[in-house]
């Protein structure tokens, strides 16, 4: 074979690699849609985080506007300590609402931010004072459950008459 | 009795050394290959020649399995799906599955198959007819002029391959799981840009590559230098490089996974 058609063949072998590689990156992974570009860093304390994980979206209105960063435990309040990202673009008031859903019935768990109506925005740093845990399912379970019990104690006299 | 159980024990004992012993060579020219790799770069047009023998022409196979590995993927993965009610993931499964396992894995399985045993049987014949030392003779070290630049070709070429396999098994997957099933096109990208991570998942996917690369390359240019230089000692070689690279692939690849996922 010809040096040159060879040469030709290695560098076409090369760029289809290349364009492979950044078709991955841009049509099947998420470094488009990912990159939030600037945030800002705020705090949230729940006492109960369920299985919400690292990297998981802060959504407001159901877009997404930031992720989780890091999920730590405070041992002075003994409440789980959340940090999040959020997009510089997206600005929210101080009293904002942090809950904990769950997408689906079994799907991930998300935060979702209300919206408040303080004039003053969140800044890097701050603290989101008004949050609500993440629902444990087997406490509902069991809190359903002991009502259920409790409501129908004083019913079975009636039943038996 | 006993005799013939002494002579059982030390056969499997000479056999463990024997394995030990070549692990052990491989290993000393691997340093080898690696401290003389800075001549082969020197000479980039020997590094070229071999991309095209081990990668370019390993092409075909790789981009048709590939394009098969995707269309299966999706028809079987749409088989259960459709049971939960959520074939729109068949995209996330498709992508997830390539990304991280099967571009790195079956790519190198192939090119063990394909390419690894061209080299094992190209050095073992240069070795057989004395052509290598023939150029020790002429104070040419093969390992620079011969094995170094196959060793990087090699490793050069796999992660390329890895990437058109995986990209190609997502468009298989993509033809079959919308134009022939009928799953929604925007639901196959979006659900699969949402849950495929560029660092956690396609970032992996290449390092697997690189590290199959070294492995194979290596297994496959060990074997054939160390082959007996016999017609019979050449294809004993290539049998186990074909072996050796598949298990060594499959172990690695159990290895690096549990590195890298993180629950």
């Amino acid at each position: 074979m010809e040096r040159t058609t060879m040469d030709l063949w290695v560098g076409i072998f090369a760029a289809l690699g290349a364009a492979a590689i950044l078709g991955l990156a841009m049509k099947v992974g998420n470094l488009t849609s990912s990159s939030i570009g600037e945030t800002y860093t705020v705090t949230a304390a729940f006492e109960n985080v369920g299985s919400l994980k690292p990297k998981a979206p802060v959504k407001s209105a159901g877009v997404v506007v930031g992720r989780v960063d890091k999920i730590q435990f405070d041992p002075k309040t003994y409440e789980a300590l959340v940090t999040l990202k959020v997009d510089k673009r997206y600005p929210f008031p101080k009293d904002t609402f942090a809950s904990i859903y769950t997408a689906g019935l079994l799907g991930e768990q998300y935060i979702g931010l209300e919206a408040g109506g303080d004039e003053s925005n969140l800044k890097n740093g701050d603290k989101i004072k008004h949050t609500q845990d993440a629902v444990v399912l087997e406490k509902m379970i069991s809190q359903f459950l002991y009502n259920k019990a409790s409501d129908t104690k004083p019913s079975e006299s009636t039943d038996t008459k | 009795m006993f005799d013939r159980i002494g002579k059982a024990l030390s056969g499997t004992g000479h056999r463990i050394i024997d394995r030990i012993w070549r692990f052990g060579s491989a290993a000393r020219m691997f340093v080898y290959v690696l401290l003389s790799s800075a001549d082969s770069f020197k000479r980039i047009r020997i590094v070229t020649k071999e991309i095209y023998s081990t990668g370019v022409l390993s092409l075909v196979i790789i981009l048709v399995s590939a394009f098969f590995v995707g269309m299966v993927l999706a028809l079987q993965g749409y088989n259960t799906l459709q049971k939960y009610g959520s074939s729109e993931a068949i995209g996330v499964l498709v992508a997830l599955a390539l990304v991280r396992e099967l571009g790195p894995v079956v790519t190198a399985l192939l090119f063990a198959g394909r390419a690894g045993t061209a080299i094992t049987a190209e050095i073992g014949l240069m070795k057989t007819t004395e052509q290598l030392s023939a150029m020790e003779m002429m104070a040419v070290s093969p390992i620079s002029r011969v094995i170094a630049p196959r060793f990087w070709a090699g490793v050069i070429s796999m992660p390329i391959l890895a990437a058109l396999f995986s990209m190609v098994g997502i468009l298989g997957g993509y033809l079959v799981a919308v134009p022939i099933i009928g799953v929604d096109s925007g639901a196959f990208w979006s659900q699969m840009q949402a849950n495929v991570d560029f660092r956690d998942d396609i970032v992996n996917g290449i390092i697997k590559s690189v590290v199959f690369g070294v492995a194979c390359s290596m297994i496959a240019l060990f074997e054939g230098y160390d082959a007996p230089p016999t017609a019979e000692g050449v294809s004993r070689a290539t049998t186990r490089t074909v072996v050796n690279s598949s298990l060594a692939v499959l172990g690695l690849d159990f290895i690096l996974t549990s590195f890298m996922i993180h629950t």
